[in-house]
């Protein structure tokens, strides 16, 4: 019995080509200082780091200041990123999510200590495959959240704000704002199964 | 390594990844990571959700953005490849190391009663990130909290009404809890502790000296 191709299945797996389409630009990036593959990499993520950094707060002039510099950065640092441990997109959210806090609150980040191996020359490319498509994966768990649940955590990554602020925003009790991201993170750990 | 049995809660690594924490907070949770091979695995998921939420909001850069992007790049030179500096063989782990400004010998104890020891670490002001250093067998005195207090065991071993915890682990406690934590009787115990407010101490004394100590 042949499988039937699902809409799901085509939008996913085109998710997931576009994913490893991001990890070859930074391969091209890495060892060849292609522009052209990093000028496709800009004109995908620039805009949504600006648009993250934005509703942080941040004006629009800050915002597209701070969105060049991180995607400077990742040209800068292209050798650090390990396909086989974050998407693309993971590791730009780690990046801006740093200058955020760096730029915008004034303080430092400490970071845990560096795990001794580094990414590999030739990352495993079975790691790769499967990491990608893991975050794939995620991105339409989180897609198919309630929209109650959707909007919380959407929050708490991007406007900079504690649980209890959040709290004081929405005029949510806390406890509703805790149950609700604990619930999205069950929903969210039952899709990754 | 020990094995670790208390780990960081969903709602600290959360905040951690999206970067909402005060900093003493970020340094205690970046230094039991440093020493939690589980934990380091739970926050790559945290951070993978700030991945994916990046897909949902973009707003377009100015015209020139590329431009001045590449420019900025070339300004820079030419790209060194550094990679980061090997895993550091010293007592404590690199993050904490850094604020510091050494190893354990760095640290400038000050005594604040009953041979327990505290050096206070340099983080903005929203919280507070301190050493204690609890001779074996002592105690710190009954406390309970008016907000979050986490503390991280660095050397030796602490109990309190709830568990015992050694090397690595973390006890995440909150306004509902009074605790009187006991250094075990084998060695000193070195914390790392992280509040986010002054502790309550049940007894006068200690009351009274809050101000003097800042705990």
């Amino acid at each position: 019995m042949t499988k039937r191709v699902t809409e799901t299945d085509v939008a996913s797996t085109d998710a997931n080509k576009e994913n490893e389409d991001w990890v070859a630009c930074m391969a091209l990036i890495r060892d060849a200082g292609d522009e052209a593959a990093f000028a496709r990499l800009f004109s995908h993520f620039a805009p949504r780091v600006k648009g993250f950094l934005m509703r942080s707060g941040a004006d629009a002039a800050l915002a597209e200041e701070v969105a060049q510099d991180v995607m400077a950065t990742l040209w800068r640092k292209s050798h650090l990123f390990d396909p086989a441990r974050a998407s693309v997109a993971t590791w730009i959210f780690t990046i801006a999510r740093n200058r955020r806090i760096d730029v915008l609150r004034r303080a430092r980040r400490p970071e845990p200590e560096d795990l001794p191996w580094g990414p590999e020359p030739e990352p495993d490319q079975a790691d790769t495959m499967a990491l990608q498509q893991e975050s794939e994966q995620l991105g339409r768990a989180l897609a198919t959240l309630p929209e109650k649940q959707r909007v919380l955590i959407e929050k708490a990554y991007f406007s900079d704000l504690s649980h209890s602020e959040i709290a004081e925003q929405t005029g949510l009790p806390l406890g509703t704002i805790k149950s609700r991201i604990r619930l999205a993170l069950d929903r969210l750990r039952h899709a990754m199964k | 390594m020990t094995q670790i049995k208390h780990h960081l809660t969903d709602a600290l690594l959360m905040a951690y990844s999206a970067g909402s924490l005060p900093e003493a907070f970020n340094l205690t949770v970046a230094t039991h990571i440093s020493l939690c091979d589980e934990c380091r695995a739970r926050l790559g998921a945290f951070d993978a959700v700030g991945g994916a939420l990046l897909e949902q909001a973009a707003v377009p850069m100015a015209q020139d953005g590329l431009a001045a992007t590449m420019a900025l790049i070339r300004a820079g030179g030419e790209t060194t490849r550094e990679r980061p500096a090997p895993r550091n063989t010293g007592v404590l782990p690199a993050p904490l190391r850094d604020y510091i400004g050494g190893d354990l010998e760095a640290v400038r104890w000050r005594p604040i009663g009953m041979g327990v020891k505290q050096a206070i670490l340099p983080t903005s002001k929203d919280a507070t990130a301190r050493l204690l250093y609890i001779p074996a067998g002592a105690a710190v005195p009954d406390h309970g909290h008016r907000g979050t207090e986490l503390t991280l065991v660095l050397q030796g071993a602490f109990l309190d009404e709830t568990a015992r915890f050694g090397p690595g682990d973390i006890e995440v406690a909150n306004e509902e809890m009074d605790h009187m934590p006991v250094a075990d009787i084998g060695a000193d115990c070195i914390c790392l502790a992280a509040t986010d407010a002054p502790l309550r101490f049940r007894a006068l004394m200690p009351r009274l000296a809050q101000p003097f100590l800042r705990i």
